[in-house]
């Protein structure tokens, strides 16, 4: 009991101590050199429909969106529910169903070292240029179980599911890199396409962008509603505001 | 309000309403403390955040009833209830935005509201209760928005709670029962949760209603304090009244309108278009479920907790941090017998008490900045220095106040073109 609730307390505590260093490391390991913005826009229907596809045909295989109702796409999205069975629900889910995935979760972090996370929230938690960035950057890693590595999330587990829309890229460093010197010098100064995809590289930013965009839309599926709302209720909040200042003037005019 | 002096019959409703009255007296409670309290009449910008605070515990109270009536206070089933609200309750979002921008919304006033009691000297004689009323609302509140912030079950929730029940353990001796005792568990767990959501839903806001009342008691027992620090109890007219006072309502009921107003568009502002605030509202973390075995990559409380933190951090000596960031919290209730001064107002102190309220100020400022950085040493000397100048506003206080050449103050107070 002791023991363990000891140990608790200095995870605790280690952990608030070594937070600094660990967020400096992350910082200094370049990757926020390799997050590009992703552009997306959540207005665009056309956009969240392609990445309603893609996100199905592609991610879901693996990843879930549990929060997500197929009959909330249909409505969101202007699809008819029809159009939703038909080309989004592939498991004989009903409409109302969340998109959950058929992959045992605890099978999967046995597979792939880590189970693929629900990705509902993913573009709320660590952003969208995140997201578009690491989809981006898998490259050749013979040292990796995967055959890849990613430069935005070193040592991911996830495979490089787009290779076939991709290809396989490799990453180029600035000088030679040098294995003896555990490559710490070299400088990341861009990708080359070693082996093309079915995409040419701008079909596959669309692509990614699209996916991105859909994650964008799943996360916060009320945002253009919410703007929407936010301008009729600051225009309400500005009519009471001139007949409220008026009001008080009126009875102020006694203070003197 | 006897039949006997109204010309004409009265109508069914208020006879109903003279009915209660002379079993229940509430007129004679408004009179009290609303048609005939007289406020003094320059109150100024700063004299807004009181109703504000009222307004946004109002706001806070009636979304959380609504929160509680879908959010399910289990490990299993609290973030996928808070999602549930997010998407399937009908305006859930909107109701979860209010009471998530609600609760910093409510430091934001509450510290603008202490900072107006500091520069106007409102916590001196005879307002010493009003104030440590006041008091016992923060730490009420600091309490409220901890329990509040595990409830939805994120993984910032889940470590916050980790990183800051843990904070007793530091007390030697009792330390780790203690923690064990608040945690009813060897770890944060769903028992944690459930106890904090009973101590969120309705113990703490119980005692928020009730100390809230007792500071708008006590303030109306001894008058309202003014940005000239001058009592308008003492110049009384003919008809009893303080010259220099008008009646709350409807004078400031429909001034404080006008400011709420102004408030709610800001707040508004943020719910229909930044909600999440950049990360300080609602953090990025905590859109991942709590997951014991993975840390965020960095543990920072909301941006309100964080000048407590930063204390926390600069200490070396854990228990020493704890204990500061204890007092730093504490310290404001012994300000009424701290401060020497005969003066109240800023207006009338003189320039060594304004150079110590600005450093007050600024490192309140400063060291929230740092309890939301990576610590690096530079930073952490940083968080030293302005530890030094936030206790030294404190300790010093007994001192500078007396020393400070503060100015004559007005027998009345100064208003627009007609100054006294």
């Amino acid at each position: 009991m002791r023991t363990n609730n000891n140990v608790i307390r200095k995870i605790a505590l280690a952990l608030a101590l070594s937070l600094g260093g660990a967020g400096l490391a992350w910082a200094s390991s370049g990757s926020s050199d390799v997050i590009q913005p992703a552009n997306n826009d959540v207005a665009n229907t056309a956009s969240l429909q392609r990445g309603a596809r893609n996100f199905v045909n592609y991610c879901m295989g693996c990843h879930s969106a549990r929060y997500v109702r197929y009959s909330r796409l249909a409505a969101d999205l202007g699809l008819t529910e029809a159009q939703v069975i038909e080309n989004l629900m592939f498991s004989g889910d009903a409409i109302h169903d969340t998109m959950q995935v058929a992959l045992p979760q605890a099978a999967a972090a046995r597979w792939f070292g880590t189970a693929p996370p629900d990705l509902t929230l993913m573009a709320r938690a660590k952003g969208t240029d995140y997201i578009y960035s690491f989809l981006k950057s898998f490259y050749l890693d013979p040292k990796r179980p995967t055959g890849v590595n990613n430069l935005v999330l070193p040592n991911t587990s996830m495979p490089h599911v787009l290779w076939e829309l991709q290809g396989y890229q490799a990453a180029v460093y600035d000088g030679e890199s040098d294995p003896a010197h555990n490559a710490v010098h070299k400088k990341f100064t861009g990708f080359k396409l070693v082996e093309p995809g079915t995409l040419t590289p701008q079909q596959f930013d669309q692509f990614v962008r699209d996916t991105v965009n859909f994650l964008d839309y799943i996360g916060e599926p009320m945002q253009l509603e919410r703007r929407n709302l936010g301008f009729r209720v600051l225009g309400f909040l500005l009519v009471f505001f001139l007949f409220a200042f008026l009001l008080k003037k009126e009875y102020w005019k006694d203070v003197k | 309000m006897s039949a006997t002096m109204q010309p004409v019959r009265r109508g069914r409703l208020a006879q109903i309403a003279d009915w209660a009255d002379e079993r229940l007296g509430y007129s004679r409670f408004i009179k009290a403390h609303a048609t005939e309290y007289y406020a003094p009449k320059n109150f100024n910008f700063w004299y807004y955040f009181g109703s504000l605070a009222l307004l946004v515990l109002v706001i806070q109270i009636v979304t959380g009833i609504f929160l509680t009536m879908n959010y399910k206070p289990s490990a299993e089933d609290a973030f996928a209830s808070v999602e549930y609200i997010m998407r399937d309750v009908e305006w859930g979002w909107l109701i979860r935005y209010m009471h998530s921008t609600g609760a910093s919304a409510f430091f934001v006033v509450v510290y603008l509201h202490m900072f107006r009691g500091l520069m106007y000297g409102s916590y001196k004689n005879p307002r010493e209760l009003v104030w440590i009323f006041g008091m016992l609302i923060y730490l009420c509140l600091m309490a409220e928005a901890f329990f509040g912030y595990l409830l939805p079950w994120g993984n910032m929730s889940y470590w916050g709670a980790q990183v800051i029940v843990s904070l007793f353990g530091a007390i030697p001796g009792i330390g780790e029962s203690l923690v064990e005792w608040i945690r009813g568990d060897y770890y944060i767990s769903d028992i944690t949760l459930n106890r904090f959501f009973a101590l969120h839903v309705i113990a703490l806001p119980l005692a928020l209603v009730f100390l809230v009342i007792a500071h708008i008691l006590a303030l109306h027992e001894v008058g309202s304090n003014n940005p000239d620090g001058v009592e308008i109890k003492k110049v009384k007219g003919p008809d009893g009244h303080p010259v220099d006072g008008i009646p709350f309502h409807p004078y400031y009921t429909v001034k404080d309108l006008v400011g709420a107003i102004v408030f709610l568009a800001l707040f508004a502002s943020v719910i229909f278009f930044a909600p999440e605030m950049g990360g300080y509202f609602l953090e990025h973390a905590n859109f991942q479920p709590a997951n014991p075995l993975q840390t965020p990559e960095n543990i920072a409380p909301v941006w309100y907790f964080t000048p407590y933190y930063a204390i926390l951090r600069a200490v070396p000596n854990k228990l020493l941090g704890v204990v500061l960031m204890g007092l730093a919290v504490i310290s404001f209730v012994f300000l009424p017998w701290l401060d020497k001064s005969k003066v109240k107002s800023i207006r009338y102190r003189g320039w060594i008490f304004k150079t110590f309220l600005f450093a007050f100020a600024l490192s309140f400022i400063a060291l929230g900045y740092l309890g939301l950085q990576h610590v690096t040493p530079a930073y952490t000397w940083a968080a030293r220095f302005f530890t030094v100048v936030y206790f030294a506003f404190f300790l010093l206080m007994p001192w500078y106040t007396r020393i400070d050449p503060t100015k004559p103050v007005p027998d009345r107070v100064t208003y627009g073109s007609s100054a006294h």
